[in-house]
Parts: C-alpha cells; structure tokens; sequence
C-alpha cells in the first residue's frame, strides 16, 4: 500500500518547532505550525489539509504556497513530496468574480 | 460554443511559436492569453540570449518577442488579450473569462504553454512590503519603467538571479549582494561574471534570516549555513536595504493539464508536477499537446523550439500535414533542440557537479564559490592568450551551448568548431582589426579586446558596456578586476556605438601595463 | 525611494500614456494613464498596499503579475482589486484595503 494511504502508520507525536509561527498561506494567513498540527489531527493529503485549514483556498488559489505546504506536509509524514497528490485542480483557475462567473448564463440563454 | 482547430493556452514563446507553425499548416488558431501584453516573459528579458544562429542566439528578448508576434499576425494566428483560461475539460471544452464575460470555446486540438510560476522560500518577515519575486522586479523594472528599490538584496544564484541583478544595476538600482543557500552558483559563470565585476558580493552557503522592518523592508539579515543548510551562529550579517528580490526557481504550471485528465507525474528534474509526455509534447490524452515550461523548466530558446514541434504534431493530428513532411521538420527541430540541451547546464546534467571541461580543464573555483575566475585560474582557459597588439581574450570558461563569436569576428580569429558548447580559441596567426564585433556579439560578455602593452607603458581594454550615463573620452575612473575590487586608476579612452553593436557599447580604457589582464570593469566617483 | 527610469541603456526613452491624477486614501497622486496602479503608487513611494484580515499585517506588491494577489485595494468602492495588473485611469479612487474593507481596523 501507498505509505500515504496507509493511515494505520505511526508518524509520532506533534513536536512544537521554533518557526512553527512561519506565515505560509499568505492569503488565508496559516502559520507552519497550523498545517503540522493538521497532519497529526489526522489530514494526510493536500485535499485534506486544503479543507482543514483552507490553505491554498484564498484569493491567490495557492499559486504562492501549494509547493510549501506540500514539502511541509511530507516532512511530517516522513516522506517524499513527490509522493504526495497534489490537490484536486478546479474551475475557476483565477479569481473571479461570481457575477462574471454567472455571466455565462445570460450568453447561453441570448444564443437560444 | 465557438469551435477552433487548435487552441493556444499562453502566448509565451511556446505558445506562439506552436501557434505560428499550427497555422501556417492551414489551422484555424487562436491564442488566449490572461494578461494585458502578449509575449509572456519575453519582454522582461533585455538581454541577447545563447545558442546560435538558429536559435535567434545574440538577439535580446524583447525583441525576438517582437519577431514572434509579427510572424504569428502574418500567418493569421489570433491571439486574444485579457483572456484567463479558468478551466480544460476532458472533451477539450476551454472555458475562459474575456472581459466581464465567461465563454466556452471547443478546441479540435489543444496545446498548453501555461509556462511557469515562481518559487517562494519563507524566512521572518517573508510577507513585508519590499520582499518581492525576481519576476516582479524585470516586470516593474523593465515593462513599468520603474525601480523595484534603491538598495537590492538578491536571494537566489542561478540565471534568473544573475540576470535579474545585472538588469537591476542597468536601471540604476543598487545589489548589495547576491546570496544562495546552495555552495555553488547555478547559473552560468558568465552571468555571475558580469555581475561579480560590478563589485556586488557572492555570498554562496548563506541564506536570508530575516526581512527586517514593521511596515515595510528596512534592512535583512543573512547568515551562513552548513551542509543541512541550517544557520551556523556567529555568521549573521547586516544589510540597510529597502528590497529583497527573490529567484529561487520555478515550477510548471500545469494544473489546467490535470484538470483536463492528463496522467501527471511528480518529476523533480523537471521542476515539478509535470504532464507525462513525449518529445514532441503529446500527451496522454489524443488532441492535448504541451511545450515550454510546463513541461519542465528549461530557457526561453528551447521552449521556442518545443513550442514548434508541438505545433507541427498538432497539424499532423487533425490530418493538416502528412507523415513524410512532419517527420522531416521534427528530425531538423529535434538537432535544433539537442543543440541546446548540451554542456554542462543541460538538462541530462542537472544536479551533477562537474569539475572539467569537456576539453578537460579544470573549472574555476572561484567562479562557482565568489561569482568570478580569479586571475591566476583564468590563464589555463584557451581564449585567454597573450599576443603582440590588440587581441580578443574570451574569458568563457564552461561549456554552454553558445557561439555567436565566431561568426561576429569576420577575420576569422575565433574559433568554436562543429561543437557549440566548446570553449572558443584564438586561432593562431589571426589578425585582428579591433571591430568589437565579438565584444558587442558575446551574449555572456565575456570577451575583452586587449592591448597588453601600448608602448608607453600603458595598456588598452576595451569592454561591454551596457550602463547610462556613458563616459565622456578622458574621464577618469576605477578599473576593477573580475572580482568587482578596484585594481589601478584608468582613463577612458574612446567610446564606440553601433548599431551592430545592438545597444552593447564598447568601451575602452587605459590602465597601467600590469594591469592589462587584471582590469575589467571601470567605476567612476 | 523608487524613482521612475527616465532612460534605459537597452530600452532607451520609455513611453508612457498621459499623465492623469487619482486620488489615493483621499490624497491626489499623479500617474500614468495605463500603467498598472501598483506601479504610479511605487512611483509616488507608497509600499503598503493593505492590511490583512486576520493578523492585520502590511503588504504590498509581490509577483506584479497578479497571481498572489497581494497587492489588492479598494479600488472605486470595489475591494480585492488587483492593482499591479488594473491600468490606471484619471480621476480613480484607491484606497488602502484593510481586510476586505477600506475602513481601518
């Protein structure tokens, strides 16, 4: 099994870091220590660690942090980054507004 | 839905060249682009760029921009401005937000150019007004007209650092030092050359302690690091700056190729999250197809070249161009591409410590540990020799995949051979004019025409010189050495511009006699 | 303080659209029409651009490309603007963005 499914593994206990205060996320302001923590609550995959602390979910749509935070999150669980999935890609890939977001609606219905 | 043969994500220098090679085959094309400018980071390099002729090779970035955008307008490439590709979907629906609207668009074929986006290292006080990407700086500095700051730090040694440093002190600002946690330069040793001799510090096995200030930048420190790049105390220092400009690497941008289904890969050589593909940028989906650095970072030129081959394989999918033909143009695209991926920066090479030539000589030290060849290294390079009257000296000591020197010198006097990444030599019984053509031509600016003794016992060197305001003949200044110090009082004896030259002006100073392989830069009060 | 590059070794004489005034927190500051706000404010001197939502810290321009988003204001009564990639027009209302509002904390 994939060492970062197998969650019955033993990744020891939290221990509290000097920089556990390091801004990662910029956007939504999620500290090191935050997305540590998150890993040994229990959130293994970025997926996880995104819904937990909303890391990578701001304005910026983790252009800035994703490849920080999936480093920290592998040094925690012992392994490589490249091992780890990296988060679902979604629609929209930029910040959008939602009135423009919505705005399709209005083309699709003058085309009919 | 509007429906195109081919849809272009990026009109970067990939998207463009697939784009240009997709319509000339008949393909109806467009290119979308999110920002305001086409050209991607094309027109943030002012500098010539490497490879030879059939790589634009001594041609600065911007302008090959230029080319790029005339030919995909004459072959009727449609590029839209402002139009952020949102989302890829599986049947190659592209969704993209032009203006205020959402529109979804249907390719035939798809080719992502999405380029890269830069990395971020975290230090205290890595958020602070003044703390910026090495991309912002060429953004403001050389599209804005502005100066990213007045005192720079630089973090980060490989070309973008390099590069970004030298184009700082071209528009005035001042790098108090280059700093990179890595023990060796990444970057070429020329680039690290022209930088060192401007008098800016290398500080290799250091990284950035902190960003000091409570509302914005005021000073940084840095501190040297040990083999597990942690800070080593007592070694802290001090620097009053009001920017810290960042350049430590870039990964692909590649998740509208993941969004898409494309199979992906976690490939650090590569850069990153790649698509998995093959050397024509077809990936595993039939009709999506990908060049540039979304691939895997790589330099401006090879990413022209991918961006060709993409376009041509893409014609051959919707049937625009037969088996016998594309083969020809991806065997002769191929050459070109190999070309540049040899020497000791290629790809292949990445990671590995080389410590000779390819002619077997030993690689300054110096360079890669201080940013400079120190003078009793560079004697064993072959295009540093002593003659009687003026003479090139080329002072390009790696194997990079450039030779545009020896065709700039119509004497014959340089020679870099069948092998582009060779050193160049002086070829023996040569006589040279004292053209400048291959000062002006060396895209590293690394060679020097020298006149070692003038007879009074004075000598001439004359440089590249690409800063403002340029000297008046007789004013007088400091000659510094390769390593930025200052080495002897020297006067400038004539300027030479040209337009051959292409903005590269040859400036020649006088310098005692023992001073003529030593002098290399000149600083005025 | 940033200056504006009057001639460039490479680039020469840059060309810049005409110059308009705005007003920034309700002061008058002149630009270039066209040119990304970030850019007439780093001309004028301004380096914080907002304050964070949550720990209320300064930030500024960043990327300049706008993918951080970092440097976004409350531009004409709209927050979250990116202003190194929004072209300047005369007589535009920027404000510095605290949180999501231009109100201070």
């Amino acid at each position: 099994m994939n060492s970062v499914n197998d969650r019955t593994r033993d990744i020891g206990p939290f221990v509290p870091m000097d920089d556990d205060d390091m801004l990662i996320c910029r956007c939504e302001e999620i500290t090191k220590g935050e997305i540590r923590r998150a890993v040994h609550d229990g959130m293994w995959t970025l997926t996880e660690i995104r819904r937990y602390l909303r890391t990578g979910m701001g304005l910026c749509q983790g252009q800035t942090c994703s490849k920080l935070v999936k480093g920290i999150v592998a040094r925690e669980l012992g392994i490589s980054p490249a091992e780890l999935e990296p988060a679902t890609s979604r629609v929209p890939m930029r910040p959008i507004e939602m009135k423009i977001f919505a705005c399709e609606a209005c083309e699709e219905k003058e085309a009919n | 839905m509007r429906r195109y043969d081919l849809i272009v994500v990026g009109a970067g220098p990939s998207g463009l060249s697939a784009a240009i090679e997709a319509a000339k085959r008949g393909l109806k094309v467009v290119v979308f682009d999110e920002n305001e400018k086409p050209g991607g980071q094309l027109f943030k390099q002012i500098h010539k760029f490497f490879g030879s002729k059939e790589h634009r090779a001594k041609v600065r970035g911007f302008v090959i921009g230029q080319q790029l955008l005339d030919e995909a307008d004459k072959v009727g490439v449609q590029v839209v401005l402002n139009a952020t590709v949102i989302g890829l979907y599986q049947d190659k629906e592209v969704v993209v937000k032009i203006g205020e609207e959402v529109n979804h668009f249907k390719g035939d074929s798809i080719i992502i150019a999405t380029g890269a986006a830069e990395n971020m290292v975290t230090f205290k006080g890595w958020t602070l007004p003044g703390v910026i990407g090495a991309g912002a700086a060429q953004t403001m500095m050389n599209l804005h007209g502005i100066q990213p700051g007045k005192k720079i730090l630089m973090l980060g040694s490989g070309n973008v650092g390099l590069v970004v440093s030298f184009q700082l002190m071209q528009c005035g600002c001042d790098v108090v030092a280059l700093v990179d946690a890595a023990p060796r330069v990444g970057g070429y040793g020329v680039h690290a050359a022209k930088v060192a001799r401007c008098g800016v510090p290398f500080y290799l096995s250091h990284t950035i302690v902190e960003a000091e200030g409570d509302e914005y930048v005021t000073g940084v420190a840095i501190a040297k690091v040990d083999d597990k790049f942690k800070f080593i105390p007592g070694t802290e220092k001090h620097f009053d700056v009001d920017t810290i400009c960042l350049a430590v690497g870039l990964s692909p941008m590649s998740q509208l190729l993941k969004m898409a289904g494309c199979e992906m890969e976690d490939n650090p050589k590569r850069g990153g999250q790649v698509p998995i593909c093959d050397e024509y940028g077809r990936t595993s989906i039939p009709g999506i197809f990908v060049a540039g650095d979304v691939s895997g970072i790589e330099e401006a030129s090879s990413a022209m070249i991918e961006g060709r081959m993409a376009g041509v394989v893409a014609a051959e999918y919707l049937g625009y161009t037969d088996e016998t033909s594309r083969d020809k143009e991806l065997t002769e695209l191929t050459a070109a591409l190999d070309g540049l991926r040899q020497g000791m920066f290629a790809p292949k090479n990445r990671g590995k410590a080389i410590e000779k030539t390819e002619e077997g000589i030993d690689i300054s030290n110096n360079l890669l540990k201080k940013g400079f060849v120190a003078d009793d290294e560079i004697e064993r390079f072959p295009g540093v020799t002593h003659k009687v009257g003026i003479h090139p000296v080329m002072e390009c000591t790696q194997n990079i995949p450039c030779n545009p020197c020896q065709d700039a010198c119509k004497k014959g006097c340089i020679s870099i051979g069948n092998n582009i990444t060779s050193l160049p030599i002086v070829v023996d019984g040569s006589q040279c004019i004292n053209c400048g053509m291959c000062v002006a031509s060396c895209s590293g600016q690394a060679i020097f025409l020298v006149d070692e003794d003038c007879g009074d016992g004075t000598a001439t060197v004359t440089l590249p010189y690409e800063f403002l305001p340029l000297p008046e003949e007789g004013k007088k200044g400091t000659a510094l050495g390769r390593d930025g110090k200052p080495v002897c009082a020297a006067e400038v004896v004539s300027i030479k511009t040209s337009k051959a030259f292409d903005k590269t002006n040859l400036l020649t100073i006088r310098v005692p006699k023992e001073y003529a392989m030593k002098a290399r830069f000149i600083k005025f009060a | 303080m940033a200056e504006r590059i009057k001639e460039h070794p490479i680039l020469g004489v840059q060309e810049k659209g005409k110059l308009v005034s705005f007003s920034f927190d309700g002061k008058k500051v002149e630009g270039y029409e066209g040119e990304p706000i970030a850019a007439a404010l780093k001309a004028a001197g301004l380096m914080v651009h907002r304050y964070t939502a949550k720990e209320h810290k300064p930030r500024g321009i960043f990327c300049a490309i706008g993918r951080c988003t970092d440097c976004v204001m409350v531009v004409d009564g709209v927050p979250n603007v990116r202003t190194c990639i929004t072209p300047l027009k005369a007589g535009m209302d920027v404000k510095t963005q605290y949180g999501v509002s231009d109100k201070p904390f």
